[in-house]
């Protein structure tokens, strides 16, 4: 098995005040898991380097660029969903930063304060903070909370003894005065971080940051397409990482790079190469986001010999599959252009969320796909209770179908593997 | 020709051989800590021209000796049409899983369900209340068929479900009735997997746990008009899948 470190910063971690002897355990487990599972596949592209690198940088290198950036006044924000409205962000020269929050380690420090039966994914996001063994969250100058559910609210109130967290209200439903409520809420989100940058948004900084943060998703959109090939020019993990990463790299680089990964496998696929051979089962994954370093079920399905060609997920089609029209300039409408966007995301917390069912069968057409996965956290109870209509969808369309519901403790590993290795044998037929 | 399934389950190893469509052995064992080996030595003596393994310990057995390996799911599907072609649902009660299996007019699997990570509604759950009450195996299920009045058990955590067993039997409840209620909880466990699969006019029960005489009567007795059959060695039902599948190749 080849080598992988994530590199170790212990001074700078040191200054940023985290639990450094601790931390580093964690980073030589990141990067064993990482060895095992991504530099174990074959035929890889070859400009996966540069994500290799982000890995290998990502408790280093990445937050030596927060910390320059918050010498310099910008704002550095760390986020956990894919309701912040990055652009205003951006606007003002600041960073958005994905926060850690998919990993069993730093589950015991949240269960010190935390009720046990909530949602991981909140438990995990906590603990870091509490262990303070996550160096993103120790550079941010706030944590952006949002109230997509029940455990993120109520933690937030608990969060923000231990880091600002500033909470935007979410509507839960559709209609004109929903709408209303988030272009309200936008707008007061584009003052705080006038305030903590110090500088006004002017017409242009906005214009400038949509067609930046457009152009990250775009590329996302690329690669997505790409995907449908067959054979699949780039696994399902690899895929998944870039998804997990697009929340934490730089958004003009991030897709730089991965529009040159993009020209890689567009050869690929002209070319009929692909990373795994052509007539292996083809999954598509539905449900909730997968924080890096979940990758449990990418891992076993790709270890089963299938392929998985689409995330639909916050960490996945969600976050960018709408963009903002760049055709507006002032400011008032780029506001009202963004607020559309943002209202067209079909999470689970809104209801109905009809759009949400229909997309999902949507992209498994495009996908091409042989069968949908649902993958849903314990306690995520809005995706939980959806997976019903999502199931029905499937039957009606006879769509081959497996829901998971899983955590991030390794314990199941046993039962799914079985689980999944069926569900493929359903599609082998 | 002779083909064997080997099923390397959580508790026990179980091979079956078929010779011309015919079943002409099967044995049962403890896994003990070394399954795969454990396996070797029931082989021994074997000729087969293939071995499937399915069970927990498949990929283990496939590493070693086994030529292909497949789930249980898909095992228990081939068995359970082995001895019962008409019917298409089967449930399994093993050592560490429980599921119920919907298989289409071929004798695909169409759906399942298994139970999640914990131990509720499968066989080590009957175990562990068995020893709390102070019954074998063996013993646990006509204990529990001598019951007047059972008494309900609400945890379905094997761990909590204890305590409470603990409890009621410092109240003074006859065994037998905390047995009974073991036993209907178990199987209303069951029922709800089979209500989320659906299900036809006739049910195959396999595993060790079919083997229980108060479970198969307390399953009857809820599933009004479906007959619920029970292959005469339950527990080899997987392993017979996989020979099946060994002959296929």
């Amino acid at each position: 098995m080849a080598d992988f470190e994530v590199k170790a910063y212990p001074e700078m971690w040191q200054e940023l005040g985290m639990d450094v002897a601790r931390f580093d355990k964690a980073r030589q487990m990141l990067g064993s898991a990482y060895a095992s599972i991504y530099l174990s596949q074959s035929n890889r592209p070859g400009r996966m380097a540069y994500f290799d690198n982000m890995v290998a940088e990502i408790h280093g290198g990445r937050v030596q660029e927060l910390v320059a950036a918050k010498k310099e006044g910008r704002p550095v924000v760390g986020t956990f969903c894919v309701y912040i409205p990055e652009e205003v962000v951006v606007a003002a020269g600041g960073i958005c930063v994905g926060l850690c929050g998919g990993s069993q380690g730093s589950i015991p420090d949240a269960e010190k304060v935390l009720p046990r039966n909530i949602c991981p994914m909140v438990k995990s996001a906590y603990g870091f903070k509490a262990g303070r063994i996550c160096p993103y969250f120790q550079a941010v100058d706030f944590v952006y909370g949002e109230t997509t559910c029940d455990a993120k609210k109520k933690t937030w109130e608990i969060l923000d003894r231990l880091v600002p967290t500033y909470v935007m209200e979410i509507p839960q439903m559709k209609n004109k005065r929903d709408r209303a409520l988030w272009l309200a809420e936008v707008k007061e989100f584009k003052g705080k971080v006038e305030v903590v940058s110090g500088k006004k948004i002017t017409a242009d900084d906005l214009a400038r940051a949509i067609k930046v943060i457009n152009n990250k998703r775009r590329a996302l959109q690329r690669l997505t397409r790409l995907r449908a090939g067959n054979p699949a020019p780039i696994s399902g993990k690899d895929a998944l990482l870039i998804e997990q990463i697009a929340f934490y790299d730089e958004p003009v680089r991030f897709a730089e790079k991965l529009n040159e990964l993009c020209d890689e496998l567009e050869e690929r696929v002209k070319k009929g190469e692909g990373v795994m051979p052509a007539d292996i089962p083809r999954v598509m994954v539905a449900g909730v986001p997968m924080a890096l370093p979940n990758w449990k079920v990418h891992n076993l399905v790709e270890t089963a010999e299938a392929v998985i060609v689409g995330e639909e997920s916050c960490i996945g089609t969600r976050y960018f599959k709408d963009l903002i029209d760049e055709e507006v300039t002032d400011m008032d409408a780029m506001l009202e252009a963004l607020t559309d966007r943002y209202m067209q995301i079909d999470c689970s917390c809104f209801t109905p969320n009809d759009e949400r069912i229909e997309q999902v069968i949507k992209e498994y057409r495009a996908s091409t796909a042989q069968g949908i996965l649902h993958y849903s956290l314990q306690f995520c109870h809005t995706y939980n209770i959806e997976e019903i209509r999502i199931k029905e969808a499937c039957q009606r369309e006879g769509i081959p179908y497996l829901a998971i519901e899983s955590d991030y403790s390794p314990e199941d590993v046993g039962q799914l593997q079985t689980r999944i290795e069926a569900f493929l044998e359903q599609i082998r037929g | 020709m002779m083909f064997v399934g080997v099923d390397l389950g959580s508790r026990t190893v179980k091979i079956a051989a078929l010779h011309d469509g015919l079943l002409i052995n099967h044995q049962i064992r403890e896994s003990g800590f070394d399954p795969h080996r454990q396996s070797l030595e029931m082989l021994a003596g074997l000729e087969p021209v293939r071995v499937v393994a399915t069970g927990y310990g498949r990929h283990l057995a496939h590493r070693h000796f086994a030529h292909e390996v497949i789930t249980e799911i898909k095992a228990h599907a081939l068995g359970a049409r082995y001895y019962f072609p008409e019917c298409r649902t089967i449930v399994d009660i093993g050592g560490q899983d429980s599921k119920v299996i919907a298989l289409d007019e071929a004798g695909r699997v169409s759906n399942f369900q298994m139970n999640d990570k914990c131990a509720a509604g499968t066989g080590r759950f009957l175990e562990i209340m068995a020893a709390t009450l102070g019954f074998t195996l063996d013993e646990f299920g006509p204990a529990a068929l001598e019951s007047e009045q059972e008494a309900a058990i609400n945890s379905m955590c094997t761990v909590f479900a204890e305590s409470e067993v603990i409890s009621m039997k410092n109240r003074g409840i006859p065994a037998r009735d905390i047995a009974m209620g073991v036993h209907l909880s178990v199987v209303n466990r069951l029922l709800a997997m089979l209500n989320r699969v659906g299900y036809g006019d006739c049910l195959v029960f396999s595993g060790g746990v079919a083997r229980n005489p108060c479970i198969v009567k307390l399953l009857q007795a809820r599933l009004d008009g479906v007959r619920v059959l029970s292959p005469e060695l339950p527990d080899i039902v997987g392993a017979l899948g996989a020979a099946i599948q060994a002959g296929l190749a």
